[in-house]
C-alpha cells in the first residue's frame, strides 16, 4: 500500500509540520476527552457516599473545563488535518492543470474530455478523502480506542470484554455493506447515466421519432429504463435502510450487556454505580470510532484506486517541447518559411507528401484544395501543434524545433477553422495573446476585422461576456473576433485557416482590404475556398491528397485550367445565383 | 464573475403552498404506505425515550445502595424484587423488545418511504418524458436538449430527498423530541426545565452553523461549477491557449478559481471545526447541569440517582433531531426550485395535436398537394412563400435549391411538425390538419440528411419501436438497400450493437441503415433528405446502390443532392429563397437556363465525372444512370 501511495509523498511531506501538530492535537483531544466519563463516575459515586454540594460544583466545573480544553484541541485537530487535505487537493489540481497545459493537441484527441474531467474531479476528491478524513479518522479511532478501552479495562476487564464483543461486527458490517453500497451505487449511477443518455437521445432524435410515429415506443423504452433504474435503486435502498438501524441494534445489544453484566457487577460490589454509568458513556463514545473503522478502510481503498487513475495524467509526457531548442540562434523572427521534403503522417496515414515550398518573408501565400486535402494539417505544423519531422520546416533558415516554442508561437497569429472563444469579455478574448494591449489597440484590432460596430452595439460593448455565460455570437462574429485576436499580437506570420467562411462576401471584402494594410511586410498564409480571398495573394498553392498539384499566381492558374480555374468559375455562378431575387 | 453562475443555482423560498400541494398530490397513490410510515415513525419516536427510562429503573430499584426507591407504577408490580432476576427481566423483557421494535420500525419506515420516493420519481420522470414526446417541434427549437434532459433527470432527483427523507422524517424528529421532553418533564419537571436551558443554545449553534455552512457550500458549488467550466473550456481550447502563449495567464486564472474553491472549503472546515466541539460542549454542559442540580436534588432526596443517570442519557439525545430538523430547510428549498421548473414544463401546452373530429383515411393513395402555402418559423420572416405543387402517387419529385432555400422546411410542413400560416396542405385530398397525426405520419418514412441512429442493435435501428415489423421484413429491407452483406459480415449480424449514434459505423453504412429503416416501415410516401457532405467514392457507390433499392416503385419527395436522383425524378421543384421558382424535368429546366441551370453547374455537374469514374465497373452491369444522363 505504501508503494501505491508513493506518488503522493512529495505532496504530503510538504505539510509534515502541520501533520505533526494536527496529530498532537488529536492525541490531546482524545486523552482529555476520555476523562469525562471518569468525572461523571466520581460525581455519581459521591451521591451514594454523602458528598457535598461543593464537591458537585467542583465536578461540574471540572467537566466544563475538560470539555472546553477538549473542544479547543478538537477544533485545532480538524482545522489542521482536514485543512491539509484541501491544500493537497489544491496543489494537486494546480499541478495537473499545469501539466495539461504542456500536453499537445494529440493528447486531447486521444483522451476524451469527459474522462479527463472525471479524473480531475471525482478521482481527485477520492484521493483527498484518503489524505484528510482517512488519516484523521484512522488516527482518531486508534488513539481513542486504545485510551477508552484501557480505562474500561481498568474499571472492569470482564465487563469490557463482554460489552465490546458485538462491536467488531459493527466495523465489519460497515466495511462489508460500505463496499456493497459503493458497488451498487456505481451500478445505480451507471443506470442513471444510461437513463440520461436515453432521454437525451430520444429528445435529440425527435424528428425521427415523430416522423416514424415512435412516440409511444419511445415512452415505453424510456419506461423500461426508468423501471430498471428504480429496481437498481431499490437494492441500494434495502441495504441502506437496513444498515443504520442494524448498527443501532448492535450497539443497543452492547448496552444491554452492560445493563445485565454491569448490573450484576454492581450488585456484587465489584464496581460502583458511577462506574456503571461511566461504562454506558464510554460505549456511547465508541460508537463513531467503531463505525469510522469500517468506513476508513473503504475510503483508503477507493483513494488508492483513484490515485492510480489520476497519475495516468502525470505519466503522459509532452511530446512537443523545447528539448532541441537553441534560443541563442534566433532571438526574433522575420518570417521566412521553408518546407523541405515535408512528409507527415498521422495515425499511420500519410497526410502530406513531399511538400516543398519557400515563402519569403513578407509574402502572402494562399492555399486551396478540397476537404481532406491536408490544408489544415499543413498550416498546423508551423506553430508546432503537431510535429513535422526534424528539419522539414525552417523559419528564417532555422529548423523550427530549434526555436523555443514560446518564441515561435509569439510570432505567429493563428486563426483556426473552428473559431474558439473563451467565456470571457470580448475585450479579453481579443487581447488573449497580447494581455498588455491597451483599449485603443483592442479597438483597432476589432476595426481590422470589421466588427467594432457590432461589438459596440452589444449591451456592454467590449466588456460584454461571450460564450456559455454571456452573449452567443454568430459564426461570422466569432470568426472576426478570432481574427482580431490574432492581429493584435502583431505577428510576423499570420495564418488564416478558412477564417472567413461564415462571413458574407461584402464584409470579407472589407476585412481583406484592411488586412492588406496590416500584412505589408508580414508573411501570411491564407486557406480559403473563396476566390476573392485568394486572388490577390503573391502565390497560390493547390493541394490535392497531400501534395501540391498547382502553384502560381491567379492569372497563371486560371490559364492552367485546372482545379483553381474551376473553383473560379463556380464562384462566378454562385454570385449570379445570389443575385437572383 | 457573476453570482448567478448557473440557472439552476438560484434558490428561492423554502415553502410555497401551491407547489407543495401539487407535489404532495404525487403521494396520493401511495397514501397507504405513507400512512403506515407515519404510524411507524410515531412509535419509533416514542420508543426513543424508553431505554434511558429502563436504565433509571434498574439503578433505582436494584443498583443504588442508598435509596432503593420503590417503583410507583405497574413496572413495580411486574418486576421481580430479586435484583438478579429483576435486572434480567428488565433487560430481556423490556429493553430487548424495545430495541428490536425500534430496529424494525426504523427499518420499515426508511424502507417504505425510500420506496415511495422511488415510485414518485418514476411517475414524475414518466410524466415529464411523455409530455416532452407530445410537445410540438417548435418547443424543441427553442429549448436546448440538455435543459429538457435536466428536467427529466436532475430536477426529479432533487425531489427524491423531499419524498424519501423529508416529508415523513420531519415528523419522526418531532415525535422523538417531543417524547423525550415529555418523559423528562414527568420524571422531574424542575430538573427538566433546567436541562432544557441548553435547547435554545443547541438551536442557536445549529442555526448559525447551518447558515455558515450553507453559505460556504454555495460558494463551493459555484467554485466547482467554475472549475468544471474552466476545465471543459480549456481542454477543448487547449491549442488556442498554447498558440497564444497563454499558458501562464490561463494557469493564473485557474489558480484563482482553485484557490476560491479551497478557501470556501476551508470556511466549511472552520464551521465544522467549531460546530462539533460546540455541540459536544453543550452536551457536557447539560451533564454538568444535571450533576450539579440533579446531584443536589439527589442529596436532598428529591431525585433518585437513576433519574439523574437517565437525564444524562436523555440530554445526549436532543442533538440529532434538532440538527435533522434544520437540515430539512435545505431539502425544502431545493425541492421548491426544482418542482417549479418541472411544473412549468408540464404546464406547457402541447401545441400541435390531433383535431377534435379527425377525418378518416380509408385506403391512402399517397397524393400530396401544397396549395399556396406560406410559413414562417417566427413571424414575420417567411421561409416559405406561396408554394404550390402536387405529387401524384408513384411519382418521384426532387426538390433542389441553394442552401437556405427552404427545402427541408417543406418536408417538415408535410409531416405537420409545424402548422402553416397560409394556404393548405392536402394528403389524398384531405387537409392534413384534419387528420390524426398518427394517421398522417404513418404514411411517410423519412430519411434525414444526417442519419440519426439510436443506441441499440442494427435490427432495432431498422425496426425502431414498430413491433409489427418481422425479422424477415427487417432482413428484406436490408437486402433491398444492399446492406445485407455488410450486416452478415458482422460477428453478431443484425444483433450487432450500435453505440453512441453509430460511432463505429461509416457514414455510408449509417445512411444505408436509415434507408432500410424507411423501407421496413413500407410507407406510401418516402421523404428523403440526401446527405450533402462529401463522402468518399466507396461510400458514394454504396449509397447509390442503396438508393436504387429504396426508390423502386414508390412515391417519393427527395431533397436531392445527387445527380442520379434528380435525373430519374419525374419532376424537379426548384426552390429559391422560399419561393418555388421553377418546376419541370431535368432536360426542360436545363433548357430554361435559369436557376436550375446555375445550380446544375455549381453542384451537380461534377458528379457526372465522378460517377463515371467511381461506378465505372458497376455501370457495365447496370446501364441505367448512364442512359439517364445527358
Amino acid at each position: 500500500m505504501l508503494k501505491r501511495l508513493r506518488p503522493l509523498f512529495p505532496y504530503l511531506t510538504r505539510y509534515k509540520k502541520r501533520y505533526v501538530v494536527g496529530l498532537a492535537a488529536l492525541v490531546i483531544t482524545q486523552l482529555v476527552g476520555v476523562t469525562i466519563p471518569l468525572i461523571v463516575k466520581d460525581a455519581i459515586d459521591i451521591l451514594s457516599e454523602n458528598g457535598t454540594r461543593e464537591r458537585l460544583l467542583f465536578y461540574a466545573g471540572l467537566l466544563l473545563a475538560v470539555a472546553l480544553t477538549k473542544g479547543i484541541f478538537q477544533y485545532a485537530m480538524r482545522w489542521i488535518l482536514i485543512g491539509i487535505s484541501r491544500d493537497v487537493e489544491y496543489d494537486l489540481r494546480n499541478d495537473l492543470v499545469r501539466h495539461l497545459m504542456r500536453l499537445e493537441p494529440r493528447y486531447y484527441t486521444e483522451n476524451r474530455t469527459g474522462d479527463l474531467m472525471s479524473k480531475m474531479t471525482n478521482d481527485l476528491s477520492a484521493v483527498r478523502n484518503m489524505v484528510g478524513p482517512g488519516i484523521m479518522y484512522s488516527a482518531n479511532t486508534l488513539v481513542m480506542g486504545v485510551a477508552t478501552v484501557a480505562l474500561m479495562v481498568h474499571i472492569d476487564p470482564r465487563l469490557t470484554l463482554l460489552c465490546l464483543l458485538p462491536l467488531p461486527i459493527a466495523s465489519l458490517a460497515v466495511k462489508f455493506f460500505g463496499q456493497k453500497i459503493h458497488a451498487q451505487f456505481e451500478k445505480v449511477q451507471a443506470l442513471h447515466s444510461e437513463l440520461v443518455e436515453r432521454a437525451r437521445e430520444s429528445l435529440a432524435g425527435v424528428r425521427v421519432v415523430r416522423a416514424f410515429c415512435q412516440e409511444d415506443a419511445e415512452i415505453a423504452s424510456f419506461d423500461r429504463m426508468n423501471q430498471s433504474y428504480v429496481d437498481s435503486n431499490r437494492q441500494l435502498i434495502w441495504i441502506q435502510s437496513f444498515l443504520w438501524p442494524a448498527l443501532a441494534l448492535l450497539f443497543a445489544i452492547s448496552f444491554l450487556l452492560i445493563m445485565v453484566a454491569g448490573g450484576r457487577d454492581v450488585l456484587r460490589g465489584e464496581i460502583s454505580v458511577g462506574s456503571f454509568t461511566a461504562f454506558n458513556i464510554y460505549l456511547m463514545y465508541l460508537i463513531w470510532p467503531i463505525i469510522a473503522l469500517g468506513w476508513v478502510t473503504n475510503i483508503v481503498q477507493r483513494g488508492l484506486a483513484s490515485l492510480g487513475r489520476l497519475w495516468t495524467i502525470f505519466r503522459a509526457e509532452p511530446q512537443i517541447d523545447d528539448h532541441a531548442a537553441r534560443p541563442e540562434i534566433l532571438p526574433t523572427l522575420r518570417g521566412e518559411i521553408e518546407f523541405r521534403h515535408l512528409n507527415f503522417s498521422y495515425n499511420g496515414k500519410l497526410i502530406l507528401k513531399d511538400i516543398n515550398l519557400h515563402i519569403p518573408a513578407g509574402r502572402t501565400v494562399a492555399i486551396v484544395g478540397a476537404t481532406g486535402s491536408g490544408k489544415s494539417t499543413f498550416v498546423s505544423l508551423i506553430p508546432r501543434l503537431y510535429d513535422a519531422p526534424p528539419g522539414a520546416i525552417l523559419i528564417d533558415g532555422v529548423s523550427i524545433r530549434q526555436i523555443p516554442l514560446a518564441t515561435l508561437r509569439r510570432h505567429i497569429g493563428f486563426v483556426s477553422q473552428e473559431p474558439f472563444l473563451f467565456s470571457e469579455t470580448v475585450k479579453n478574448n481579443i487581447r488573449f495573446g497580447a494581455p498588455e494591449a491597451g483599449e485603443a489597440e483592442v479597438v483597432r484590432a476589432a476595426e481590422i476585422s470589421n466588427i467594432v460596430a457590432e461589438i459596440q452595439s452589444f449591451p456592454k460593448g467590449f466588456d460584454t461576456m461571450v460564450g456559455e455565460r454571456g452573449l452567443t455570437l454568430s459564426g461570422g462574429q466569432k470568426q472576426r473576433v478570432t481574427i482580431s485576436r490574432a492581429v493584435l499580437r502583431d505577428p510576423r506570420i499570420l495564418i488564416l485557416d478558412d477564417a472567413l467562411s461564415s462571413v458574407d462576401t461584402d464584409t470579407e471584402e472589407r476585412i481583406l482590404n484592411q488586412l492588406t494594410g496590416i500584412l505589408a511586410g508580414r508573411t501570411a498564409i491564407l486557406i480559403s475556398h473563396r476566390i476573392s480571398t485568394i486572388r490577390n495573394a503573391d502565390e497560390i498553392v493547390v493541394l490535392d491528397q497531400g501534395t501540391i498539384v498547382e502553384q502560381g499566381s491567379h492569372e497563371e492558374l486560371l490559364a492552367l485550367g485546372g482545379y483553381y480555374a474551376e473553383l473560379y468559375n463556380k464562384q462566378l455562378i454562385e454570385e449570379a445565383l445570389e443575385k437572383e431575387a | 464573475m457573476p453570482d448567478g453562475f448557473h440557472e439552476e443555482e438560484v434558490l428561492g423560498k423554502a415553502y410555497d403552498g401551491r407547489l407543495m400541494r401539487r407535489l404532495l398530490s404525487y403521494l396520493r397513490p401511495y397514501r397507504r404506505t405513507v400512512f403506515f410510515a407515519l404510524i411507524a415513525i410515531f412509535f419509533y419516536g416514542i420508543l426513543q425515550a424508553v431505554p434511558p427510562y429502563l436504565l433509571k429503573i434498574e439503578v433505582d430499584r436494584y443498583l443504588d445502595p442508598t435509596h432503593r426507591s420503590p417503583i410507583p407504577h405497574f413496572l413495580g408490580r411486574l418486576l421481580s424484587p430479586k435484583p438478579a432476576v429483576g435486572i434480567a427481566e428488565l433487560a430481556f423483557g423490556f429493553f430487548l423488545p424495545t430495541v428490536l421494535l425500534t430496529f424494525i420500525l426504523q427499518f420499515a419506515q426508511t424502507l417504505a418511504m425510500q420506496m415511495v420516493g422511488q415510485r414518485v420519481m418514476y411517475d414524475l420522470r414518466k410524466q415529464i418524458f411523455s409530455h416532452l414526446q407530445r410537445l410540438e417541434m417548435s418547443y424543441f427549437d427553442r429549448n436546448p436538449v440538455g435543459r429538457m434532459v435536466t428536467r427529466v433527470t436532475a430536477d426529479v432527483d432533487v425531489l427524491n430527498d423531499l419524498f424519501a427523507s423529508g416529508v415523513v422524517a420531519i415528523f419522526g424528529d418531532f415525535f422523538t423530541l417531543l417524547s423525550i421532553l415529555a418523559v423528562m418533564l414527568s420524571l422531574s419537571w424542575k430538573l427538566a426545565l433546567l436541562t432544557f436551558t441548553v435547547l435554545p443554545l443547541i438551536a442557536l449553534v445549529t442555526g448559525a452553523f447551518r447558515k455558515a455552512v450553507r453559505e460556504s457550500y454555495r460558494r463551493i458549488r459555484i467554485a466547482i461549477a467554475r472549475i468544471n467550466a474552466y476545465l471543459q473550456e480549456h481542454i477543448t481550447g487547449m491549442s488556442v491557449v498554447q498558440l497564444f502563449n497563454h499558458e501562464e495567464k490561463s494557469f493564473e486564472e485557474f489558480e484563482r478559481i482553485n484557490r476560491s474553491h479551497m478557501e470556501a472549503f476551508k470556511d466549511s472546515i472552520m464551521a465544522y471545526g467549531l460546530f462539533y466541539p460546540a455541540v459536544e460542549f453543550l452536551g457536557v454542559l447539560a451533564i454538568a447541569i444535571i450533576i450539579y442540580y440533579g446531584g443536589g436534588m439527589a442529596m436532598l432526596g428529591t431525585l433518585t440517582v437513576g433519574t439523574a443517570i437517565a437525564f444524562i442519557q436523555y440530554s445526549q439525545r436532543f442533538f440529532r433531531p434538532i440538527q435533522d430538523l434544520s437540515d430539512k430547510y435545505n431539502i425544502l428549498q431545493s425541492a421548491m426550485a426544482s418542482s417549479e421548473r418541472i411544473f412549468k414544463l408540464l404546464d406547457t401546452p402541447t401545441g400541435i395535436h390531433d383535431p377534435v373530429q379527425p377525418r378518416p383515411l380509408a385506403s391512402p393513395q399517397g397524393r400530396v398537394e401544397f396549395r399556396q402555402v406560406s410559413f414562417a418559423y417566427r413571424d414575420p420572416h417567411r421561409v416559405i412563400e406561396n408554394v404550390s405543387f402536387t405529387i401524384e402517387p408513384g411519382e418521384t419529385v426532387a426538390v433542389v435549391g441553394h442552401t437556405g432555400a427552404g427545402k427541408t422546411t417543406l418536408t417538415s410542413l408535410l409531416l405537420r411538425f409545424y402548422d402553416i400560416q397560409e394556404g393548405r396542405i392536402l394528403f389524398d385530398g384531405e387537409d392534413i390538419s384534419q387528420l390524426r397525426l398518427r394517421d398522417l405520419r404513418r404514411n411517410f418514412a423519412v430519411v434525414l440528411q444526417d442519419p440519426f441512429l439510436f443506441s441499440g442493435t442494427i435490427a432495432s435501428n431498422i425496426r425502431l419501436g414498430t413491433e409489427t415489423i418481422t425479422d424477415a421484413q427487417v432482413g428484406e429491407a436490408a437486402r433491398r438497400v444492399n446492406l445485407l452483406d455488410f450486416i452478415e459480415s458482422l460477428p453478431e449480424g443484425f444483433e450487432e450493437r450500435v453505440r453512441e449514434r453509430g460511432a463505429t459505423l461509416s457514414v455510408g453504412q449509417k445512411q444505408l441503415i436509415a434507408f432500410a429503416r424507411a423501407l421496413a416501415h413500407d410507407p406510401r410516401v418516402l421523404i428523403l433528405d440526401e446527405a450533402t457532405s462529401s463522402v468518399d467514392s466507396e461510400t458514394e457507390s454504396q449509397i447509390r446502390e442503396g438508393l436504387r433499392g429504396l426508390l423502386e416503385n414508390r412515391t417519393a419527395l427527395i431533397i436531392a443532392h445527387r445527380l442520379s436522383t434528380i435525373q430519374s425524378a419525374s419532376k424537379i421543384i426548384v426552390m429559391h429563397k422560399g419561393h418555388l421558382r421553377e418546376m419541370g424535368t431535368h432536360q426542360e429546366l436545363l433548357a430554361r437556363r435559369g436557376i436550375y441551370y446555375k445550380l446544375y453547374q455549381l453542384q451537380y455537374k461534377d458528379q457526372e465525372r465522378a460517377s463515371v469514374s467511381v461506378v465505372a465497373p458497376a455501370l457495365q452491369a447496370d446501364p441505367e444512370p448512364q442512359s439517364a444522363s445527358s
